[in-house]
């Protein structure tokens, strides 16, 4: 690992300049997905189902076709055959277009490609399916229940990949124990225990999905899009299609907000097929409705949480059962909810049951911190209760069983360095909650919460330019301003001015390697890869100077964006200069970097909320919101902050309004932005924000990613304050006008 | 010795030993010695000649992405865990 | 298919026509009938305010407006905010006070920024806050944006020498 610079003596790190792709996005002129323009290029739409669960006998698609205008259509007949036996590959080619069966509302059918988009949309009407309707599973209670149709009819429970022969709509059970919870609870003087239950939530990015697919007549595919890992796109794209990744080129665009929801592909190879019919490029935009119905929402389902403590108030068992909607599909996050439902938390005795549960809703995919908000709602609930019923202050009550370096989470695994008894402190002595709340119907929440973060691999390089300033080229694409955030690393380890370092993100050609922008991992890895192409640059730049001079390597030191050399103390040259002679002196300097860490540390948030409702129309009105977190070192707070702040409004707006408001029919009636309401400015205060830095000592400048963990606190700390105001603990979310209202009126 | 945490689905198959002190300087090894101890354990993390893709393995608490290769140290913790993501 | 519709109409101050259907919205005919790609589609029925410009010195959603409505007016978009090579004091405003991490709703909020000062130029966070009300943003939470407003508004201040 590494030397950690002594942090008193960062140039660049910690300030807060402009990000270097500011003036063309405030000037409109940033290229996102549905920016993209070709020559020939023809539109697509996608056919999808109206049932939440059927049988597709026949499709016949004939007369959309004849419709003038119309150029190809497409079904999973043109996706390659399903090898037998592997089930995944099924699995991920039956989300792209159904075969046999839709198992939700939305679920893509055809593909149209026309040379207008009107006219594809038309098409869509001509499309005939004929369906035999399948009763459907709406909620996990619904699809647990034996009785109820199965919808993966030939898929059991797995248990550590290992297949029972339990059929019931559980695609996977997990399991965590350590100690023993029986004797833990024998041993307790309280146990309080709580189900709580979320509905589905959308990440709510204001861009929808957009791609345009361009398959050549020579076999090559190039895929524009935006998204949050082109090189990952790339790797589903060859595993659904069925060819080379060599084939295959993907140039992420601009992105207008992911939150993991841009992470899995939709209707990229729908796009490639019908460019590969079409002989034309085909671009398709989704629809907002079909961002709500098709893309990856995240679960809803139940998290119980039963936890036993002593008078003095030490935790002595912790256990916990989630059951969360995988959606159409397996992989609900119940797996990461599984290991942070406690992790904030040292107890010796954790028995930890997930069940990953299949119902007839689209395939549900990470939303920041994916399990970890759901989990949270419970545990921090549970945790409020108990330390009321002890009259312990929250925080204190936290800080008495906070866990430490060396303390195991529930999964196994020893915490490393953290943060969290700072965070906690922090909260304790934040202006917020020195201040005194008074007043009817007023309430005070807090809540703590946690993600791990992933490393993942990156790669960077890095050429010099002859007037001292360098490209750093890589392949995050920037959701948040981290173009900024890792030049700003490069320029800390070359010693040079942030202003001289042009990021660019480019494609799946140009850079080695790189995983998704999410799981927090970007300022930590990329930044970290960029370090590392900077040292590359650096140690090649010292070389040309001991050639220049003729001195022994050893002798030239690089400081301060000065060479020198011990053997003369005559010898002296900047950055600037040295770049400027590299032609002649052998040529230009290129430095790489590659990574892929083992060790991350995660993050730890915590959320305080002041609200007060209204006791006639059941409406909140947050006062004041304190978002805190561990950031490790910040390396531009401005987007530290506005991570924290991003996040702590989504937690906002999970707790008091969003959510899939589905019929009887298993249809979603607020698919649109209207009445899928997300907070707008006038929901909101200013969120304050409390950076704490423990850093990170497997990052070379402490770094811990932020994207994450604070989307987690908000929802229980809400749920908590709403306890105070109203006298009411919510089980459910969301805690909406008519959840609030009916809450009160269920009196005594 | 390496200290080889069992998962606790996988309890059941070690007769409820949750930890075992096993001899091995990579995971592969590990494994195998494992497997000595409780037969047919192998099959459960290991798929062709790689940890299954549903599975990860951390060593001293930090995930590897080398599997089988990455290297254990004398006193390491091993652990199987149900492979993860993020958003 | 309808027969298209010629449409003259002045944006961000340059005389402009086109041809269009009658059922293409004015958000279409600017991204894709005349190629100006700056204001962006979120939602297409006027719940996200991504598409806002500025029409006969109304905001309006333009996903709401049909092309055809605007033969005859006059029409300011994102494109036009800028002066030639400089940054307007509200671009700038957002740029310094990290307004911005996507960056898909910034141009329709930096239109709503300008409409608001046009018409109050000394706005309370309130106001601020009401005015900016029918853009969402997902990722800001809003915080930096407000102040990213009340910045443009001293910078604009103390341009106009005030």
């Amino acid at each position: 690992m590494t030397n950690i610079k002594d942090p008193k003596k960062y140039e660049v790190i910690g300030t807060r300049p402009l990000r270097p792709d500011g003036t063309d996005k405030v000037t409109g002129r940033a290229i996102y997905g549905g920016d993209f323009e070709m020559t020939g290029l023809i539109h697509g739409k996608i056919f999808r189902s109206p049932h939440p669960h059927a049988r597709i006998k026949s499709i016949n698609y004939d007369k959309a076709l004849e419709l003038e205008g119309v150029i190809a259509v497409v079904t999973a007949d043109d996706l390659p055959v399903n090898p037998v036996g592997n089930i995944a590959i099924g699995y991920s080619r039956g989300n792209i277009l159904a075969k046999d069966k839709v198992l939700y509302v939305g679920h893509a059918i055809a593909g149209v490609a026309a040379t207008d988009p009107h006219i594809a949309e038309e098409a869509l009407n001509l499309i005939e399916v004929d369906y035999e309707l399948l009763s459907a599973a709406m909620n996990v209670e619904e699809a647990m229940d034996s009785s109820s149709q199965r919808i993966h009819e030939n898929s059991f429970m797995k248990e550590f990949g290992e297949m029972t022969t339990t059929n019931n709509n559980i695609d996977e059970h997990f399991q965590h124990k350590m100690g023993n919870v029986d004797k833990g609870f024998d041993n307790a003087d309280l146990i309080v225990e709580g189900k709580y239950s979320t509905v589905m939530v959308h990440q709510g990015y204001i861009e929808p999905q957009a791609a345009t697919a361009l398959w050549r007549a020579d076999g090559s595919l190039t895929v524009w899009n935006s998204t949050q890992g082109s090189f990952p796109d790339r790797d589903e794209l060859s595993n659904i299609l069925d060819i080379p990744i060599s084939k295959i080129k993907v140039v992420p665009l601009e992105i207008g907000g992911g939150f993991g929801g841009k992470i899995p592909i939709y209707q990229e190879p729908v796009a490639a097929l019908l460019s590969k019919k079409a002989g034309k490029p085909v671009k398709i935009i989704m629809s907002r409705k079909e961002v709500f119905e098709s893309t990856g929402p995240t679960p809803g389902g139940y998290t119980w949480v039963k936890i036993g403590v002593k008078n003095d108030g030490k935790i002595t068992a912790m256990q916990s059962e989630l059951a969360f909607e995988a959606g159409a599909y397996p992989g609900s996050p119940v797996g990461m909810g599984s290991l942070c439902v406690f992790a904030a938390y040292k107890c010796d005795n954790q028995l930890v049951d997930g069940y990953d549960v299949i119902v007839n809703k689209p395939k549900t995919a990470a939303y920041r911190a994916p399990g970890s908000p759901n989990a949270a709602f419970a545990t921090e609930q549970v945790i409020d209760e108990i330390s009321q019923k002890l009259g312990i202050d929250p925080i204190d009550f936290r800080m008495m069983n906070a866990i430490s370096e060396g303390d195991r989470r529930v999964d196994g695994p020893k915490f490393p360095v953290n943060g969290l008894k700072q965070v906690l402190e922090s909260m304790k002595n934040s202006p917020q909650y020195q201040k005194k709340l008074e007043g009817p119907n007023k309430g005070r929440g807090i809540a703590v919460g946690y993600w791990f973060n992933v490393g993942l691999q990156s790669s960077c390089s890095i050429t010099v330019n002859t007037d001292g300033s360098v490209n750093l080229i890589e392949g995050s694409t920037d959701i948040g301003g981290s173009r900024a955030s890792i030049a700003m690393q490069a320029a800390e380890t070359l010693e040079i001015a942030y202003e001289s370092v042009n990021p660019s993100i480019v494609d799946t050609s140009t850079v080695g390697y790189t995983a998704v922008t999410g799981g927090s991992r970007t300022t930590f890895s990329t930044g970290y890869a960029a370090h590392l192409a900077a040292e590359d640059v650096r140690d090649q730049m010292i070389k040309r100077a001991s050639e220049i001079w003729g001195v022994s390597n050893d002798s030239v030191v690089y400081s301060k964006g000065q060479f020198s050399s011990n053997a003369d103390p005559e010898l002296n040259m900047s950055f600037k200069k040295l770049a400027s002679q590299l032609e002649k002196t052998g040529g230009s300097i290129a430095g790489n970097g590659s990574i892929n860490p083992k060790k991350v540390g995660g993050s730890f948030s915590g959320s305080i909320c002041d609200l007060e409702i209204d006791p006639d129309t059941g409406k909140s009105t947050i006062l004041d919101f304190t978002a805190i977190q561990d950031a490790g070192k910040a390396i531009h707070p401005s987007y530290v902050e506005g991570q924290m702040q991003g996040g702590s409004a989504q937690g906002i707006g999970w707790a008091l309004n969003e959510e899939y408001f589905y019929d009887q029919n298993g249809i979603m009636n607020n698919s649109s932005l209207l009445d899928y309401r997300m907070p707008t400015s006038l929901d909101l205060p200013d969120i304050n924000t409390i950076i704490v830095e423990v850093p990170d000592p497997s990052h070379p400048y402490g770094v811990r990613g932020v994207g994450e963990a604070n989307i987690v606190p908000p929802t229980p700390a809400i749920a908590n304050a709403m306890k105070r105001a109203t006298g009411k603990r919510f089980y459910n979310l969301p805690m909406n006008p008519p959840a609030v209202i009916s809450k009160l009126n269920q009196d005594s | 010795m390496a200290k080889v945490f069992i998962p606790a689905l996988l309890h059941t198959f070690t007769r409820n030993v949750s930890q075992i002190d096993v001899e091995g300087n990579n995971v592969r090894t590990v494994i195998n010695n494992l497997d000595m101890e409780f037969p047919g354990i192998k099959s459960k993390l290991v798929e062709g000649h790689q940890i299954k893709p549903s599975i990860s393995v951390a060593v001293d608490g930090n995930i590897t992405p080398m599997g089988l290769l990455e290297e254990v140290g004398e006193q390491s913790e091993v652990h199987f865990l149900p492979a993860i993501s993020g958003g | 298919m309808s027969k298209k519709v010629h449409v003259q109409t002045k944006i961000n101050g340059e005389d402009v026509e086109f041809l269009c259907e009658p059922r293409q919205s004015l958000l279409e005919c600017l991204r894709d009938v005349i190629g100006m790609t700056g204001t962006k589609e979120g939602c297409n029925d006027g719940n996200c305010g991504a598409c806002t410009v500025i029409l006969e010195g109304r905001t309006v959603t333009s996903c709401l407006v049909l092309g055809v409505e605007v033969d005859g007016k006059e029409l300011t978009t994102i494109e036009g905010i800028a002066d030639g090579d400089k940054l307007h004091p509200i671009q700038t405003a957002f740029l310094e006070n990290a307004a911005l991490q996507c960056g898909i709703c910034t141009p329709g909020f930096i239109i709503a920024t300008k409409s608001l000062l046009d018409h109050n130029p000394d706005p309370s966070e309130y106001e601020i806050r009401w005015w900016l009300a029918n853009n969402l943003c997902r990722c800001t939470g809003y915080d930096k944006i407000v102040r990213a407003v009340q910045d443009s508004a001293k910078k604009i201040k103390a341009q106009a020498g005030g």
